[in-house]
């Protein structure tokens, strides 16, 4: 029987209490220490207050004059992002099914896991600062890291996908004696087929949110309009070039959004 | 028996009905459209297309073998790429946690409150953490601190939002217990909401700091403190080898990250 008390307790966070404080007094040094050891300059920071009063003057009101370079950016944000979404939804079907445990020997399964794991490691714009040297400014380079950027999402998602399917079908199949591609197109695509349709919508929309950051790397799209205004002092530009970038986000979620669901 | 006639009014079988292959080979036809489309009017060099693989090629050979011989520099930054991240998930779950308070509909205190919220909640979610960073660098300078309040402001919307979710899916029940005995409005948010949302939290938060760590790679890219300057730094001298060694110790800390993150959900949840 537990110790009886007059008064109902909280019970504990983590129970055995040597271990609580450690984890409590680690959490509270390691926050002290770091913000101690911080590099901060406050004048620096003081002035910058200063400094952000004069952007944002200068950014409002937003200035919507050349428009014609703001829409040129944007279609080939799009067309960036189509092609990107092609590339790497068609590539990463055979890797992921690389990746899937069930389906494929050992050694496979870990090139397999390997390609995911570097392709995801990698923020989009480190990629695209290699691509820019390698093959030069513009959307190609964008494309090529879009198209890294969607393999490390789509077959991952899809190994996992791949590697929950129910493997009667493809036993019946087998014992029907249908050859491996037979296997394949009518026992493993018919039951991966709607999330594959759902993650190449969701990349498209990602792919379109991420061309735009990787522009101010030099990887095309609206993102160099972007780093061109910023790097111009035209923060009224600058401005509407954001506003029409979160706009464009909102209705391309709100877009795939619809469709995701009438998909399901 | 009944014969394949009876059954489906055909004497084949087949998967789909005439108009539903219709609908598929039209939408197809559509996705082929728009890529022609795109690949059409790209402006692309095509001569740098076709000596791509050579260049980027070249470039993996150029970085071979790795040069550690900076290591110690870039451990030093990669422990403040680690802080930033962890500093500013800290950060923004504290202040996220009001905005979420505030957006979630059975809680918030009146339909201003809401929109407020959701307003804050939109535009932190919808500008990328590289835009927060140019405009940090131009308000505190180049440096860490930039970095640590770019992703704060990014990971805002991200808590808030899945956060504010987790307390409108809350059984009201508690809630309701509580305020029948009269206890504060403070008291109801720490007794009946908290422990309904806390297994929630951690999971968010775990999932952010994982996120953020990723993030936080970049920032130096745009002056904005962590790995990223001297990635940059390395890249701007044609220092490949170094490139190498750095890339390969991000990858380093993405998976250490990735180790410690589903560690931490497994103790936690």
């Amino acid at each position: 029987m537990s110790v009886q008390r007059d008064t109902w307790v909280k019970p504990p966070f983590i129970a055995n209490p040597v271990l609580r404080w450690a984890v409590y007094l680690g959490v509270i040094g390691y926050f002290g220490w770091v913000s101690l050891t911080m590099p901060i300059d406050w004048a620096r920071v003081a002035a910058g207050i200063e400094r952000a009063g004069r952007i944002f003057s200068g950014a409002f009101p937003p200035s919507f004059e050349r428009s014609s370079l703001l829409i040129d950016g944007f279609v080939e944000s799009l067309k960036i992002a189509i092609l990107a979404t092609a590339g790497g939804v068609l590539l990463s079907i055979p890797i992921a099914f690389m990746a899937a445990r069930n389906v494929v020997p050992l050694p496979v399964f870990y090139i397999g896991r390997a390609i995911i794991i570097i392709a995801r490691s990698f923020h989009p714009v480190i990629v695209a600062i290699l691509f820019v040297k390698a093959v030069g400014f513009g959307p190609f380079a964008g494309v090529l890291t879009l198209i890294v950027y969607s393999v490390g999402f789509v077959a991952k998602m899809l190994a996992e996908r791949i590697e929950e399917i129910d493997f009667g079908q493809v036993e019946a199949l087998r014992a029907a004696g249908a050859p491996y591609l037979s296997t394949l197109f009518y026992a493993i695509f018919p039951q991966i087929m709607p999330r594959q349709i759902g993650l190449t919508i969701y990349q498209l929309d990602s792919n379109l949110r991420a061309s735009a950051v990787i522009g101010i790397v030099g990887a095309g799209g609206i993102g160099s309009t972007l780093a061109n205004a910023f790097g111009r002092y035209d923060y009224d530009f600058a401005l509407a070039i954001t506003i029409v970038i979160v706009a464009v986000i909102l209705i391309s979620e709100a877009v795939s959004g619809v469709i995701r669901k009438r998909i399901q | 028996m009944t014969s394949i006639r009876e059954q489906f009014g055909r004497d084949e079988w087949t998967r789909h009905t005439p108009k539903q292959k219709l609908m598929r080979y039209a939408i197809l036809f559509g996705c082929a459209l728009a890529i022609v489309w795109a690949l059409g009017s790209i402006e692309v060099v095509w001569a740098w297309v076709w000596g791509a693989p050579e260049q980027i090629g070249d470039l993996f050979g150029r970085m071979y073998p790795p040069d550690p011989t900076n290591l110690g520099t870039i451990l030093k930054v990669l422990w403040d790429t680690v802080n930033i991240a962890t500093f500013a998930t800290a950060l923004a779950v504290l202040l996220s946690l009001p905005v979420a308070y505030i957006s979630a509909q059975n809680t918030t205190p009146n339909r201003a409150t809401l929109w407020l919220g959701r307003l804050i909640l939109v535009t932190s979610r919808s500008v990328n953490t590289i835009i927060w960073a140019l405009l940090f660098v131009a308000i505190f300078g180049p440096g860490i601190v930039a970095g640590i309040v770019a992703i704060m402001f990014r990971s805002i919307g991200f808590i808030g939002k899945l956060l504010g979710e987790a307390i409108e899916e809350i059984d009201t029940r508690p809630v309701e217990a509580l305020e029948a005995t009269g206890a504060s409005r403070f008291k109801v948010i720490v007794y009946a909401i908290i422990p309904q949302v806390m297994p929630t939290f951690w999971a968010i938060t775990i999932l952010r700091w994982d996120i953020n760590l990723r993030e936080s790679t970049v920032l130096g890219l745009v002056g904005a403190g962590g790995i990223g300057i001297i990635l940059q730094g390395a890249i701007d001298t044609f220092n490949w080898p170094e490139v190498a060694t750095i890339l390969l110790a991000i990858i380093a800390l993405v998976i250490l990250g990735e180790v410690i993150s589903a560690f931490l959900r497994r103790r936690i949840l």
